[in-house]
């Protein structure tokens, strides 16, 4: 018997907006605990919620951009439960009137471009963070900067069938945001969050079985492992005769497998209803268009323009492209330096390979594009060659130095002095008469040898162009 | 000279013209508090160091002769579900025992600016639910003018400060009749606001769809100068209209001649006590005296009202309340042993019967498959009740009725059986639903000696009309100066 995995998602992003979603609350990371909160995201006594617009729009953006029908007047509703992270005990959401419907998105896994339907788009509050001492103890703390800020979820329909699908879905769906400008992304800030829904049918079957619900996924490499880790458990208990019970499992990172949460009938009853708190929220159809128009150039968009603008080999255009931090990197380069195709190159090569080795997002690199575009014209006007540019990158990485200082600190400018040159050379050919004899006979090859003794001696600083010239001369060929 | 019986109005004249001082007013004022107090129990807290502070700050600002409203230099008591930045707001309830609030709600704000001198936090039902003050969870309010009887709720404290002239005025909130039915069984004048009017934030919600700050004063006239200080656009309360603020007291002194007045049947059928009806019915021959036109209405939904308002409230109570469980603030059980167990036990022990009642009812009206049937239902009938009054302002300016079927009742008399005690709101409750405006003023007092009410109602945002009728009638009346036996 075969069976078929049948997988949705839901997508958490935080918002990138300045202030929380219904108070004027700083929403920047990593500040000391309780220190961007107010009577409102501490949900005191009479404290009352006002909606901000820019969150509201942002949530429009996507929606259009995720091809969704736009609902005329949508409603906050608020979704009650306990918890200590959740001041009010209830969360502001939206679940009768959401923003958008019905919308999808297009990905491409390995080669086959797929369709993904999209349920629905909508606005929320996120909750704070409950802080358990690791020294242990009863007491658990409760950090509520977080709490209150503006919260897109995106719920998938389940399209996917593959671990491979999920990855291609997540990433499609990640890459977009970013180009929306409507959040940062940065799942390791838990700025983006993903939940897995999964059920195993027969092959041809359309019937959907029994779903897990996964949460605590904190990376797509552990949504990943999630996926595959429950495919096959959920294929090994069907195919021993096993049955399955719809179930809120959570992902244990510490033994790499997913553990029973709640079963549908221990399922919450979130006894939604509309916030009277908080207006409906007419999305008008002048409003709408102004909207649509705001979005940023999109991926295909930028990828032409990269190729018309700066005659960017398409493969080229295409990585740079990839997500919209790359992009606005290599343009930051451009701005600082202009040289098109060796930008490109370095940043396909040295940063990209240092950027995935570190799992880093190129805009927290600390070689910055004024950095790498810098280091650049340097080879440009021959200060330095590009073999050294590679050890100053590799330590723009490591201290985050701007070239020229690296360059200055450690004597690493190219030589330019023919002079200087030209007595090196002189002193190699000197001490390597038979080779020099061999090359006047006609061995060429021999060259190497000499420019790659000339460029030992002087620690690959000296003009490789000015090398080759004056050892030509000087053992008289051609 | 008994300068704590002045007027807001009087009080306000006489500051002005400096012929007392805010000093000399509140020094007055909490010393009548503290005799009557102990017969009345009106308060929960009195503030009388940081009173005298914003007496003498008042006192500044008149001799300088500058920035004055008419409320600066004024003692003023507060409902105790209204946050205040410089006392504690505990809602009547064991579980915000010392909470105080590190905020000022907008209605303090304005006061605060205006000069208003705050003299204590009144008593009321826990988290504003009931409808005689006997809810509270710490001490019982009586009636100033029979201290068996209930100073009816939920501002009871802020409707019996004012009747036993322990306040020169007061704010009370009503979300079902919780201003106007007080008013009525104290013999004050009690003002609902259209919803929307005056801004809700830090008034600690009970029903948020239904909530309304007002004001409890001896008359009408300081009706009209509380709510210039109050209403108006509030960015901070998303339903808070942004609807120009005129002057009302402008409104008081313009005859009401050709003024219709509509008189809905269903308010004058089985269950009104027969002396109260004949007060009301007195009443608007009165107003026709002076040149309106009573009409008969039909308010057909009226009987639904009952159900309907508390399925509202409970549900939306529910949710409200559901952040009191001793997480972040307020009253915390011991020994619990886990979290579930804390909020279990902190919400058993700090919640009194009547709101565990409404939180379990409202809790139910949301559940998964009732949803449908008991809340859905109930907003379909709200959207009836509205229609009514929208169909009745096509033929009347202003509808006259009762505001509580019967004079002040007895404590303890009606606790054992909540049913009874909410069909005392049936004439109050329609006009939350509504969204209307709505006033109690006295029109007479019982064979006992009791005060009755008289409730005007107008369409949204027509508080002008109300005052107008209000102090029109109130003027050839003459009902204000009798004052409670203390």
């Amino acid at each position: 018997m075969e069976f078929e995995p049948v997988i949705g998602m839901e997508a958490h992003a935080e918002l990138a907006t300045k202030t929380k979603v219904f108070c004027g609350c700083s929403t920047a990371f990593g500040a000391a605990p309780n220190t961007q909160v107010c009577p409102v995201c501490l949900g005191l006594p009479g404290a009352l919620p006002v909606l901000n617009k820019t969150a509201f729009e942002y949530v429009i953006r996507t929606a259009i951009a995720l091809n969704c029908t736009i609902t005329e007047k949508t409603v906050f509703d608020r979704k009650n439960y306990y918890y200590p992270d959740l001041p009010k005990n209830y969360q502001i959401s939206q679940n009768y009137a959401c923003i958008g419907y019905n919308g999808w998105i297009e990905i491409n896994v390995n080669g086959e471009k797929k369709q993904v339907g999209m349920d629905n788009v909508h606005l929320e509050e996120d909750a704070g963070k409950n802080l358990h001492p690791e020294t242990g103890g009863a007491e658990s703390l409760v950090d509520l900067n977080r709490a209150g800020i503006a919260l897109m979820e995106i719920v998938s329909r389940p399209d996917m069938h593959s671990a491979d699908d999920a990855l291609a879905y997540m990433e499609t769906l990640k890459n977009l945001l970013q180009y929306l400008e409507v959040s940062d992304c940065k799942m390791q800030e838990g700025r983006l969050r993903f939940e897995v829904n999964i059920s195993m049918r027969r092959k041809g079957e359309q019937k959907l079985g029994a779903r897990a619900e996964i949460k605590n996924l904190n990376s797509m490499r552990t949504a990943l492992k999630c996926i595959e880790y429950e495919i096959k458990r959920q294929t090994d208990i069907l195919s021993n005769g096993g049955k399955l019970n719809q179930e809120t499992r959570l992902w244990d990172e510490a033994s790499s497998c997913t553990r029973a949460m709640r079963s549908k009938e221990q399922a919450q009853d979130y006894r939604y209803f509309p916030d009277p708190d908080l207006v409906e929220v007419h999305i008008m159809p002048e409003w709408q268009e102004k909207i649509r128009r705001q979005i940023p150039e999109l991926k295909d968009a930028k990828l032409a323009r990269f190729i018309a603008e700066y005659g960017l080999p398409e493969y080229d255009a295409d990585i740079l492209t990839s997500s919209k931090p790359l992009a606005t990197y290599f343009e930051q380069c451009q701005k600082f330096h202009n040289n098109p195709k060796s930008i490109s190159n370095w940043i396909m090569t040295e940063l990209l390979r240092e950027l995935k080795s570190r799992e880093m997002e190129s805009d927290d690199c600390p070689v910055t594009p004024r950095h790498l575009a810098c280091m650049i014209k340097m080879i440009d006007e021959k200060t330095i060659s590009g073999k050294i540019g590679k050890q100053v990158f590799s330590e723009m990485l490591s201290t985050g130095k701007m070239p020229d200082v690296i360059v200055t600190e450690s004597g690493m400018s190219q030589i330019l002095d023919e002079k200087e040159i030209s007595a090196i050379v002189e002193k190699i050919i000197s001490e390597n008469q038979d080779t020099v004899e061999s090359i006047r006979a006609g061995r060429d090859k021999a060259m190497a040898f000499l420019v790659g003794q000339i460029m030992r001696a002087t620690r690959g600083k000296a003009n490789p162009q000015l090398v080759n010239q004056i050892l030509k001369d000087k053992i008289s060929i051609k | 000279m008994d300068i704590h019986t002045l007027t807001l109005a009087e009080a306000g004249k006489q500051l002005k013209q400096k012929k007392i001082t805010s000093r000399q007013l509140t020094q007055a004022v909490l010393q009548r508090l503290k005799s009557v107090e102990p017969q009345i129990q009106a308060f929960l807290s009195i503030a009388e160091k940081t009173a005298f502070t914003q007496a003498d700050e008042a006192d500044r600002r008149i001799a300088e002769g500058g920035d004055i409203s008419p409320l600066t230099g004024i003692p003023i008591a507060i409902k105790d579900n209204i946050c205040t930045a410089d006392a504690a707001t505990t809602c009547a309830s064991r579980i915000l025992e010392n909470f105080h609030p590190p905020y000022d709600a907008t209605v303090i704000a304005k006061l605060r600016r205006a000069g208003v001198v705050f003299i204590g936090k009144t008593n009321m039902d826990e988290f504003a639910m009931g409808s005689s003050t006997e809810n509270s969870g710490y001490k019982i309010t009586r009636n100033p003018w029979d201290r068996e009887r209930i100073p009816g709720g939920s501002s009871g404290g802020s409707a019996a400060a004012v009747a036993a002239d322990a306040a020169i005025a007061a704010l009370g909130s009503d979300t079902g009749g919780s201003v106007r039915a007080p008013a009525s069984y104290c013999g004050v004048v009690g003002l609902k606001p259209t919803y929307g009017r005056v801004s809700r934030y830090g008034l600690v919600a009970y029903g948020s769809s239904l909530d309304q700050i007002g004001p409890l004063t001896k008359d009408v006239k300081d009706s009209a100068i509380m709510l210039n200080a109050l209403a108006g656009h509030d960015p901070q309360d998303s339903t808070s209209a942004n609807v120009p603020v005129p002057d009302y007291t402008s409104a008081c002194g313009k005859d009401i001649k050709g003024l219709r007045i509509g008189i809905p049947k269903e308010y004058f059928a089985e269950g009104i006590d027969p002396e109260v009806e004949q007060l009301v019915k007195n009443a608007i021959r009165q107003m026709e005296s002076l040149g309106a036109l009573p009409i008969e209405i039909s308010l057909p939904h009226t009987e639904y009202a009952i159900p309907c308002y508390y399925i509202c409230a409970m549900a939306e109570a529910s949710s409200n309340l559901a952040r009191y469980g001793g997480a972040h603030y307020g009253y915390r059980a011991k020994n619990a042993g886990n979290i579930l167990e804390m909020y279990s036990k902190t919400r058993a022990e700090g919640f009194g019967t009547e709101v565990k009642r409404r939180i379990m009812l409202g809790t139910y009206v949301l559940s998964a498959g009732y949803y449908d049937a008991w809340y859905l239902k109930a907003i379909k009938a709200r959207t009836l009740i509205k229609r009514d009054f929208e169909l009745a302002w096509e033929k009347t300016d202003i509808i006259a009725a009762p505001v509580v079927p019967a004079p002040a009742f007895k404590i303890g008399e009606k606790s054992a059986d909540p049913l009874t005690m909410y069909l005392s709101d049936i004439y109050t409750i329609s006009l939350n639903l509504a969204g209307m405006c709505g006033i109690s003023i006295p029109c007479g007092f019982s064979k006992k000696g009791l005060p009755v009410g008289l409730q005007l109602i107008a369409n949204i945002f027509k508080e002008e009309t109300l005052f107008t009728a209000a102090y029109a009638y109130e003027q050839s009346a003459g009902f204000f100066n009798r004052k409670p036996p203390l």
